[in-house]
C-alpha cells in the first residue's frame, strides 16, 4: 500500500493526504469550499449567498463596494461614476434633490459606462469570417456530438455596451427565469411590470431586444438611462448587485438552442461576464472553478482605505492590476469535520470556524476578549471577527390577541417579556459567545446603528458603570403586573398563562434551546408551549399569521437602516401584503417616519428621525429582539489581502496567495506517519503465522 | 424459464405503479407544491404570484391524483401523477425541479457511485470469505474465539463511526490519503482507498459471522465427513468442497446487490464528497426537488426488481437442481 500510494502522488513530490492534482502545485489558486449547490448562477435569479459568493466573480454591475473603505461606499466598476438621481415633477420640471416624496413623478438615472470592457471568451461570441455568429443564428453550425462548452473549437468576445444592461433589466420581467425582485422592483421601474403581464401572455419567447422598456433605455453604445416612477434613493444599492449585471443578448439565444437544456447548457449554469474570473469548469457535484478571464485589464487594486489599512498591510498592492490570484477552486465540502480537517492540514486557504473546532481553535481571555489557541497562534493563522450586518430575532404577532395589537396590556406584556429572554446567556450557551444582543432592528455598521449609552433599548436595558445592563426580572414581572397577568397568571383562567413558540424543527441540536426558552419564560410564571413543525409548516403559520412567537431574521441587502427598518413598516405585513414585516406590526407613527426617512440623504436630520423610529418601535416593542450573529473567520498566513466586506461579494479579485509559502508549509504539516501501517502488516502477518500454527497443530492431531 | 422472466417483469409493473403512488402520496403529504417553489425561489421578496407562476412553469398547479374539473378519463389523466408517472416508465426523467437534465446528472453521478461501490463490494467479500475461512477452518480455536469478539466489537459499532475515525486516523493523524474529495483518471485511485477501507470495515464483522456460519453448517454435513474419511487433505476438501457449496447463499446475496451499486452509498458520499448518486439522492431530498426524488425511488425499485431477478437467475447457474418454473 505504501509503494502504491507513493505512485499515485508522484513519488513524493506532494503530501499523500493532498487532495489536488500535481499540476496545480505553485500555482495561485484560492482554494475555498461551497455545502450546497448552487440553485442559479443566472444574475437574473440567484439570490442568495452561496450563488453570490461565485457570479460576484464573474459579472460586473454598474457600481461595485470600495473594498477597503469604512463606512461601506459606492464605487464605480463599469460606470464612469456613482449614478446619482435626477427628481422631476409632473410636469416635467427638474426638482431639487432634497424635494418632497410626493412632488418627484420621475426619477432618472443617466449612466455612462467605461468604453473597452470586454466579455469573457464564449462560443456564443465566435464569428466565421463572414462576421456571422458561428453558433447561433441563421449561418449556426453547433459541432457534433457536443456536451460541453469545450466542445466548441472557437471562442469570442465583444465590447460591453449600454444596451446589456438594458437587456438585463428586461429580462428581470421575463416569468420563465422567476426573479426573485421583479415585483419589488416592478413598484419603482416604469414600465417593467407591464412588460411582465405582456411577456406572460406571449406564446411563445420573443426577443428581449425588440420588446421596449420604459423603464431602462439606451442613450448610446455607452450610456444609458433608468427611469423610476418615485423617489427610491436606496435604489443605487441594488445597481450593485448581480440583478443589475451586464447579460449579452448573444449568451441567451446561444442557450437558447435545441440540444443546449439536456446537456446542462444554460446561462443558469455557464455565466458569461465580464469580470476577473470566469467559470471554467461547473461541476456542482464535486467543485466550481473560476479562471482569470484573459479579457478583463480594467482594474486596479485600491490606492487608499480606512486609516488602519496601511499598518495591517492592505495597501501593499496598491496599484496591481486585478485580479492577483490565476483561480479559484470552490470545492463541495458537505460535512464541517472534513473541511475544518482539511483547512488545518493547509487544503483550505481559509475557513469559519467549525462548531466542533471551536475550543481547538479560540478561547476567551481573562478580560472578555477573543484570542486564538497557541496552536493557532503556532501556525500564524489570522482570525477576523466580524459583527454580521443581520439580525436574528424573536418575534411576536402582532394580529395574535393575546400577544399583539397596540393596547396597553398587550404592550407591557411584549415588553415583560424582553426583558426576561435573558439574550445575552443565550449567546454564551449557544453562540459561544458570538453575537451582540441587538438593541433595535439595525445591526451595527448600517448607518443609524449607535453604540453606546445613546444606543441602548432603553425599555430592556440601563446603563451602568459604561455598559448596557439587563433590566432586573423584577421589573420584568412589574410589567406583567401592569399588563394583567401578576405572577404570570392568566386572569380567566387562573392559571399560569400560555404562551405558544412556533418554530421550525432543526434536529436534535435545537432541543436544548427550546427547553431553555421555556425556562425564560418561566421565569415570569408563563408556560412556553413549543410547537414545532417542519419548515414548510412553519411557513404557512407565518403566511396565515398563525404563529405567535417565533424566530426570524434579516441579512442586509445594502448598508441602509431602510433596509432593517422596512421590515417593521405596516405595508410591508406577510399577511396582508406578502411583505417582509413578519410580525405584521403597524404603526401609523412609525410608518409616516419611515416614508420620510427612506427619500433622505444620510446624516444628522436622518439620524434623529431612525432615532424617533427606534424608539417607537422600543417601546412598542413587536420584536422580543435578538442578536446580531458574529463570525470568527480563519485565514492561513499565506492569505493576503483580507478584510472582511460584509456588502461586497466581488472581493477574491483583491486576494493574494504565497504559492510558494503555501507549498512549503503543506509538505512540512502533512508528512505521512508510516508506522501503524507496517504495525498493522506486522500484526496480519503474525495473525497469520498464528493461524497456520493452529492449523499444523490440529492436523498433527487428527493423524495422531 | 422464458415465461418465468415475462411473468415476473409483468409482475415489476403494478410494484413500480405502487411505490409511485406512495412517493407521490407521502412526498405530497409533508410538501405543498407552494413549499417546493419556496424552496427553489428562496424566502425573501418572494410573492404568491412568483410562486404560482413557477408551479405553473412546472406543472406542480395541477392536482395531484384526480382533476376533478376535468370530463372523463381527462380526471385521471390531467395529473401530475399521470403525466410524470408515465413519462417515467419510458425512461423520460426530464429536468429536476432546480432545472437541470436529470438523465445528465444521472450518466454523470453513476460512476463515482460505483467507483466506489464495487471495490468495497469485492473487497469486503474477499476478506470477509478469508476471515470466515480461516475461523470456520479452526473453530473452537483461541484465535477463532478472540476473532468472534473482535467480530462482534465491529459489528456493534456505528457506520458513522468508521467514517469519522478512518477519516481521523488516516487522512488526519497519520496523513496518508485525502480525508475527502474526489479525482480525475488515476487520481480517483487516491481519493478511493479511504472511503473503501472504511465502507469494507464496516461490514466486515457481520459479513464474517455470516459467512463462517455457513461454512460450518456445510463442514457438519455428511460429504465433508466422506472426503475426509477418504483421505482428501483439509486445504482441499475446504477450497474444493466447502467453500463451493457454501458459495451459492453468499453469490446469491450479492447478485441482489449489484444493480443497486449504482445507486450509490448516501452517507459515505456525503462524507467524502464523492460526487455519486448516493449524495444526489440526499440533494434532492434536502432542497425538497420532487422531479429529482421520484426519479431516484422509482430507479431504486427497479434495480431491486432486476436485483431479484439476476437472484433467481443465479440460483439456476449455481445450483443446477433448481428449475424456475
Amino acid at each position: 500500500m505504501p509503494l502504491l500510494l507513493l505512485s499515485l502522488t508522484g513519488c513524493g513530490e506532494r503530501a499523500l493526504n493532498d487532495p489536488y492534482p500535481a499540476a496545480d502545485a505553485g500555482r495561485a489558486i484560492l482554494y475555498t469550499t461551497f455545502q450546497e449547490r448552487p440553485k442559479h448562477l443566472d444574475p437574473t435569479s440567484s439570490y442568495s449567498e452561496n450563488e453570490a459568493a461565485i457570479i460576484a466573480q464573474i459579472y460586473e454591475p454598474l457600481v461595485q463596494y470600495h473594498f477597503l473603505k469604512r463606512p461601506y461606499v459606492l464605487a464605480p466598476l463599469t460606470a464612469t461614476a456613482v449614478p446619482a438621481p435626477q427628481y422631476f415633477d409632473a410636469a416635467g420640471k427638474r426638482l431639487p434633490d432634497d424635494a418632497p416624496d410626493e412632488q418627484v413623478k420621475r426619477v432618472v438615472y443617466r449612466i455612462s459606462i467605461q468604453p473597452g470592457i470586454q466579455f469573457q471568451p464564449h462560443p456564443a461570441f465566435a464569428r466565421g469570417a463572414d462576421q456571422a455568429y458561428r453558433y447561433h443564428g441563421p449561418a449556426a453550425r453547433l459541432p457534433t456530438p457536443f456536451k460541453t462548452l469545450a466542445d466548441f473549437p472557437q471562442t469570442g468576445t465583444r465590447e460591453l455596451e449600454a444596451a446589456d444592461y438594458v437587456y438585463q433589466i428586461k429580462r428581470l420581467a421575463d416569468p420563465r427565469l422567476h426573479s426573485p425582485i421583479v415585483s419589488f422592483m416592478g413598484r419603482y421601474i416604469k414600465g417593467l411590470t407591464a412588460l411582465q403581464t405582456a411577456l406572460e401572455k406571449a406564446p411563445t419567447v420573443p426577443d428581449l431586444r425588440e420588446l421596449e422598456l420604459d423603464g431602462a433605455r439606451v442613450i448610446d453604445r455607452y450610456t444609458l438611462e433608468i427611469e423610476l416612477t418615485e423617489k427610491y434613493p436606496q435604489f443605487v444599492y441594488w445597481l450593485a448587485m448581480p440583478f443589475f449585471a451586464p447579460v449579452p443578448w448573444e449568451a441567451d439565444q446561444f442557450y437558447a438552442q435545441p440540444g443546449m437544456a439536456e446537456r446542462n447548457l444554460s446561462l443558469d449554469w455557464h455565466p458569461v461576464g465580464t469580470g476577473p474570473f470566469m467559470l471554467t469548469e461547473n461541476n456542482p457535484n464535486r467543485r466550481m472553478v473560476l479562471s482569470r478571464n484573459p479579457n478583463f485589464k480594467h482594474e486596479t487594486y485600491p490606492a487608499e482605505g480606512a486609516p488602519d489599512d496601511a499598518e495591517a498591510g492592505l495597501l501593499a498592492d496598491a496599484g496591481q492590476s486585478l485580479p492577483l490570484l490565476d483561480a479559484v477552486h470552490f470545492q463541495l465540502e458537505k460535512e464541517d469535520i472534513p473541511e475544518w480537517s482539511k483547512f488545518l492540514q493547509g487544503y483550505f486557504d481559509a475557513s469559519p470556524i467549525a462548531p466542533d473546532g471551536f475550543d481547538q481553535a479560540v478561547r476567551i481571555a481573562p478580560d472578555g476578549s477573543v484570542e486564538l489557541t497557541p496552536e493557532m497562534q503556532a501556525r500564524k493563522l489570522r482570525l477576523a471577527v466580524t459583527t454580521q450586518t443581520s439580525t436574528s430575532y424573536i418575534g411576536f404577532n402582532m394580529l395574535d390577541p393575546v400577544v399583539g395589537g397596540a393596547s396597553e396590556r398587550a404592550r407591557k406584556l411584549r415588553q415583560a417579556l424582553s426583558i426576561a429572554v435573558d439574550v445575552e446567556e443565550m449567546i454564551s450557551i449557544f453562540s459561544n459567545g458570538r453575537g451582540v444582543p441587538a438593541q433595535g432592528p439595525i445591526p451595527p455598521g448600517i448607518f443609524g446603528f449607535e453604540d453606546g449609552e445613546a444606543g441602548i433599548n432603553p425599555v430592556v436595558y440601563d446603563w451602568q458603570q459604561g455598559r448596557a445592563v439587563r433590566k432586573p426580572l423584577a421589573a420584568a414581572q412589574a410589567l406583567l403586573s401592569e399588563a394583567g397577568y401578576a405572577g404570570g397568571k392568566d386572569p380567566a383562567t387562573g392559571e399560569a398563562l400560555t404562551l405558544n413558540f412556533d418554530a421550525a424543527a432543526a434536529g436534535p441540536d435545537a432541543k436544548p434551546l427550546f427547553n431553555w426558552y421555556r425556562k425564560q419564560f418561566a421565569k415570569l410564571g408563563l408556560r412556553l408551549v413549543i410547537r414545532l413543525t417542519d419548515y414548510n409548516r412553519f411557513q404557512d403559520k407565518m403566511q396565515h399569521g398563525s404563529a405567535q412567537i417565533y424566530a426570524w431574521g434579516w441579512n442586509a441587502d445594502y448598508p441602509d437602516p431602510e433596509n432593517f427598518l422596512f421590515l417593521l413598516y405596516g405595508p410591508n405585513g406577510k399577511v396582508a401584503h406578502q411583505g417582509e414585516n413578519a410580525s405584521n406590526y403597524s404603526n401609523p407613527e412609525f410608518d409616516r417616519l419611515f416614508v420620510t426617512m427612506r427619500g433622505m440623504p444620510s446624516g444628522p436630520a436622518r439620524q434623529a428621525l431612525v432615532k424617533q423610529m427606534l424608539a417607537i418601535v422600543r417601546d412598542d416593542a413587536p420584536w422580543l429582539w435578538g442578536t446580531h450573529p458574529q463570525a470568527y473567520a480563519l485565514a492561513h498566513q499565506w492569505v493576503k489581502n483580507v478584510k472582511p466586506n460584509l456588502m461586497a461579494r466581488n472581493t477574491l479579485k483583491y486576494r493574494r496567495i504565497d504559492a510558494a509559502r503555501r507549498a512549503t508549509l503543506r509538505r512540512e504539516w502533512n508528512a505521512p506517519v508510516w508506522w501503524p501501517v507496517w504495525t498493522l502488516g506486522a500484526a496480519l502477518l503474525i495473525t497469520g503465522w498464528l493461524a497456520r500454527r493452529s492449523w499444523r497443530k490440529r492436523q498433527q492431531a487428527r493423524l495422531a | 424459464m422464458i415465461a418465468y422472466f415475462v411473468r415476473r417483469l409483468l409482475y415489476a409493473i403494478p410494484i413500480l405503479l405502487g411505490v409511485n403512488v406512495l412517493t407521490f402520496a407521502l412526498f405530497f403529504l409533508v410538501n405543498t407544491p407552494d413549499d417546493m417553489a419556496r424552496m427553489q425561489l428562496g424566502n425573501r421578496r418572494v410573492t404568491q404570484e412568483a410562486i404560482e407562476q413557477w408551479k405553473a412553469d412546472r406543472g406542480y398547479n395541477r392536482p395531484v391524483f384526480w382533476h376533478a374539473a376535468q370530463a372523463g378519463s381527462a380526471k385521471l389523466t390531467d395529473t401530475l401523477f399521470f403525466d410524470s408517472t408515465q413519462r417515467l416508465f419510458t425512461f423520460d426523467f426530464g429536468k429536476s425541479d432546480a432545472g437541470r437534465d436529470i438523465s445528465e446528472d444521472l450518466r454523470q453521478r453513476m460512476w463515482p457511485s460505483l467507483v466506489i461501490a464495487l471495490p468495497s463490494l469485492l473487497l469486503g467479500l474477499g476478506c470477509a470469505l478469508s476471515a470466515a475461512l480461516v475461523f470456520a477452518w479452526l473453530a473452537g480455536s483461541r484465535l477463532d474465539f478472540w476473532g468472534g469478539v473482535i467480530c462482534v466489537g465491529m459489528m456493534s459499532i456505528s457506520g458513522l463511526f468508521y467514517i469519522i475515525g478512518g477519516q481521523w486516523l488516516l487522512a488526519k493523524l497519520w496523513r496518508i490519503a485525502p480525508i475527502s474529495g474526489y479525482g480525475d483518471g488515476l487520481e480517483v485511485a487516491r481519493f478511493v482507498l479511504l472511503p473503501v477501507l472504511v465502507s469494507v470495515l464496516a461490514g466486515l464483522g457481520g459479513m464474517v459471522r455470516w459467512y463462517r456460519a455457513l461454512l460450518l453448517e456445510e463442514l457438519g454435513k455428511d460429504y465433508v465427513r466422506t472426503a475426509r474419511a477418504k483421505g482428501l487433505p483439509d486445504g482441499l476438501v475446504m477450497w474444493a468442497h466447502v467453500l463451493r457449496n457454501a458459495l451459492i447463499p453468499v453469490l446469491t446475496g450479492v447478485v441482489v446487490l449489484l444493480p443497486s451499486l449504482f445507486m450509490g452509498a448516501l452517507i459515505t458520499e456525503a462524507f467524502f464528497a464523492i460526487p455519486g448518486l448516493g449524495s444526489y439522492t440526499i440533494e434532492a431530498l434536502q432542497a425538497q426537488d420532487f422531479a429529482a426524488v421520484r426519479v431516484m425511488v422509482f430507479l431504486g425499485s427497479l434495480l431491486y426488481i432486476v436485483g431479484l431477478l439476476l437472484t433467481d437467475l443465479s440460483y439456476v447457474l449455481v445450483d443446477p437442481r433448481v428449475r424456475l418454473e
